[in-house]
């Protein structure tokens, strides 16, 4: 019960924030239009719906750590916090609240994106429901890094890490917008070690069917979501008691 | 029955003594009030007794359970309104009722039937569907003290409940703290000596962290040998407690 009124106010709070709705949606939705188009006038491989659309999925859910961060670092200042931290609460109550609304949202934009992706021309088949299953780890890790900046880092410091930066590095790193192979060297190595390349691949491969494939990809972004988590559990848990 | 006891409470802030030694006892049901100027203490000792700020040494009895051994029986049966106005401000009245039940783990039924009563104590009917952020300042207060008060706590602490509300609307607020007394225990901070005077059985005043006077607001006018409230905390606050 007290998870659930806490998820419902966190969830009212992100949806009728009319900007989130249109970052969210708005900015990976250009982008597949745009990429489509350079597509269809010079054909690049990369830039194929099948091979595009995981992509861009994953680079919306950089919004998700964006929103989540924003919500948290603002919520930490509040008086309303204040007064949730003197109410019979744990900490694992209000991380929870901030996992359970951001779900169903990264759930919504990979539908959408993979609806749009169908406009535009991709086979609808059942591997579609197989790539969005297959992103929701990395969809946990991106909203638990934004749980984790929101836990550390003041609203204006978690817009320019999770805002500008993290929407960047890791759309340079995930092998969506240039074959990373292509860079190769140290670049590659980075981009291997981190986890948006193979959360990119992993929907790739879920996308063609391939499912043997998925692993150990899959394992990277499981890895690092869960590392990532328990961080943020530990450090909000950690400032949860005597923040003040 | 005591329903607030400090043992020796202390807490710094690095260099500076925000609590000293500080020992006191408030009564059930009684409406006490905790003067001071900016710094002397006030606002510290709250965040203590509501367990938000660790204290250096000493402890709290809350109804007997101590605020460092029983936080969270601490926290069942306390409620914080705080200094600044503590509502989420995406949501309606009514929602942010609905919302503080949750957290106190109440079921449907039972928030559904506390916000309705909560509603009508707090004359709220017109506004119970109105966005918390679009409601006056005096409104805005108003909905912040019926949320600390939703799930009827034994003690509640009022942090300057009144600060920067027009006189009409400090008035009307004047109105539902006395319909309050006897019902709970009642710890109130404020800058405005006239809603002491007005308000309390009992007052302490706190300077540099020490309790330096307590007494009704008659004994301590009394004990200044002043004209009036006003004069006898300016004694009491500027001599720092030498009139004790």
């Amino acid at each position: 019960m007290k998870i659930a009124a806490l998820s419902l106010r966190n969830w009212k709070e992100i949806v009728r924030d009319k900007l989130n709705i249109s970052f969210g949606l708005g900015f990976p939705l250009v982008l597949i239009l745009l990429l489509s188009f350079i597509q269809k006038n010079i054909p690049v491989s990369m830039f194929e719906l099948s091979q595009m659309t995981p992509g861009i999925i994953i680079f919306g859910f950089t919004f998700l750590s964006l929103f989540s961060g924003m919500l948290i670092a603002k919520d930490r200042t509040s008086s309303l916090f204040m007064r949730l931290f003197t109410s019979p609460l744990k900490p694992s109550h209000f991380v929870l609240s901030y996992y359970i609304p951001f779900l169903p949202i990264a759930l919504l934009q990979a539908v959408f994106i993979y609806f749009v992706a169908l406009l535009l021309g991709l086979n609808l088949n059942i591997n579609i429901l197989g790539s969005i299953l297959v992103s929701l780890p990395a969809a946990i890790m991106f909203i638990s890094l934004g749980v984790l900046c929101g836990t550390i880092f003041n609203d204006k410091q978690v817009g320019g890490i999770c805002g500008a930066f993290l929407t960047n590095f890791s759309a340079w790193l995930s092998d969506t917008w240039f074959d990373i192979d292509l860079v190769g060297g140290a670049f590659a190595g980075v981009a291997k070690a981190l986890p948006f390349y193979h959360a990119v691949e992993a929907g790739r491969f879920a996308l063609a069917g391939e499912y043997s494939k998925i692993f150990p990809d899959l394992w990277w972004v499981m890895g690092y979501a869960i590392a990532i988590s328990a961080l943020a559990i530990w450090i909000f848990g950690k400032k949860m008691n005597y923040d003040k | 029955m005591i329903a607030i006891k400090t043992i020796d409470l202390s807490k710094s802030y690095k260099d500076i003594c925000a609590v000293d030694s500080l020992n006191l006892e408030i009564q059930e049901g009684e409406l006490f009030s905790l003067l001071g100027v900016n710094g002397a203490g006030k606002t510290t000792t709250i965040k203590c007794l509501s367990c938000l700020s660790k204290v250096n040494s000493g402890d709290a009895l809350i109804l007997g359970k101590s605020i460092l051994k029983n936080a969270m029986d601490v926290k069942e049966l306390i409620s914080v309104s705080p200094q600044e106005t503590a509502i989420a401000p995406n949501l309606s009245v009514r929602e942010n009722l609905e919302f503080i039940c949750g957290v106190n783990g109440f079921d449907k039924n039972k928030a559904r039937n506390y916000t309705q009563k909560t509603i009508d104590t707090f004359d709220m009917k017109e506004i119970k569907n109105k966005q918390a952020k679009k409601l006056s300042g005096g409104w805005q207060r108003r909905l912040s003290i019926a949320m600390a008060l939703i799930n009827e706590p034994k003690i509640l602490f009022l942090d300057e409940p009144t600060l920067g509300l027009d006189v009409i609307a400090r008035r009307e607020l004047w109105g539902i703290i006395k319909n309050l007394k006897k019902k709970m225990t009642i710890v109130l901070t404020t800058h405005y000596m006239e809603e002491a005077e007005a308000l309390s059985d009992r007052i302490g005043i706190m300077s540099k962290g020490k309790l330096v006077a307590l007494g009704t607001a008659k004994e301590l006018i009394a004990k200044t040998k002043s004209k009036n409230f006003e004069n006898a905390f300016i004694s009491i606050a500027s001599e720092g407690g030498k009139t004790k």
